[in-house]
């Protein structure tokens, strides 16, 4: 077994992004209190899934290049991981909103109507949903070098929606949601440089955890289909 | 005098117990007891990553197999 210098780099940063997450100082906001923490973790989780999703992107422009099919099988990896990274954004953010966004006379359940309307939230289930349909395209198209020409133009389609539903058309609506002016997290002037000490680490350190995933799935896939590669 | 020993040797654990707790306070116990989260979190970290260099080793071997 040969571990890769990135693998390592993946649990270094993730050892520290989880200590130094917890421990180093935070700017103290109203209302946010310590889960501003929450930054190294839910934010990092789509960042994961883009960078992931661009990975899966490319591999599908490279497949319809070449028609090579290990292209397919590494695109289809890419998205999956990062369907996955994506909804665990949505499920940590879910909890995140309910304790900061809702009322907090009332129990979660009763803000949860005001939650749902924000447009970062639909444009992310939207983004997800697009990326849902992939899967279902895929596995409803028997022949496979069919299969992986559709569902890579399909693939194509849908990164190109991920930028409208989650970049631009919630900043183009009234939302609680941070990073309305600017980029969230990467803005110089609105992330505290202490806890940008510890944000683009974890962002590398999740990201290279699900490539570490996403190259097992790859792997597992090339046996399963030694015959025709 | 037997007396007196046990005494000290009780006053003594009593002192070495006393230290104790200080140090249990003045790390798992202090801040809100934040270290706890730091120790649970980190725990889950090692076992994820012990289980993703299982899935690797095994992956490895089956591919050397195919090799051969």
């Amino acid at each position: 077994m040969k571990i890769s210098w990135w693998k390592i780099l993946s649990i270094v940063l993730l050892a520290y992004a989880i200590i130094g997450g917890l421990l180093l100082p935070v700017p103290e906001l109203t209302q946010l209190g310590e889960t501003i923490r929450n930054l190294y973790f839910h934010v990092c989780m789509w960042f994961a899934m883009m960078i992931l999703f661009t990975f899966s992107v490319a591999y599908s422009i490279k497949y319809l290049r070449t028609s090579s099919f290990q292209y397919d099988i590494k695109a289809k990896a890419y998205a999956d991981v990062g369907t996955f990274m994506g909804l665990l954004g949505y499920s940590t953010g879910a909890i995140w909103a309910s304790y900061t966004w809702a009322d907090p006379n009332n129990p979660a359940y009763a803000s949860f109507g005001s939650i749902m309307r924000e447009p970062k939230l639909i444009g992310a289930a939207m983004a997800l949903l697009i990326y849902g349909a992939y899967f279902v395209l895929r596995s409803s198209i028997i022949d496979m070098d069919q299969r992986a020409r559709v569902s890579a133009v399909f693939n194509i389609f849908s990164y190109t929606m991920l930028f409208p539903s989650i970049w631009i058309i919630p900043r183009l609506l009234p939302s609680l949601h941070p990073g309305q002016e600017g980029n969230p997290a990467l803005n110089f002037n609105d992330i505290d440089s202490r806890m940008r000490m510890v944000f683009y680490p974890a962002v590398i350190g999740w990201t290279l955890l699900g490539a570490w995933i996403t190259n097992i799935k790859i792997r597992t896939e090339m046996i399963r289909e030694k015959n025709i590669l | 005098m037997i007396f007196l020993l046990l005494i000290t040797v009780n006053s003594l654990v009593a002192q070495t117990t006393a230290i104790e707790n200080e140090t249990m306070a003045s790390s798992m116990r202090s801040n809100g007891k934040i270290y706890v989260v730091v120790a649970v979190v980190t725990t889950i970290l090692i076992g994820l990553i012990a289980y993703m260099f299982r899935v690797e080793k095994k992956i490895s071997s089956i591919e050397n197999d195919l090799k051969k």
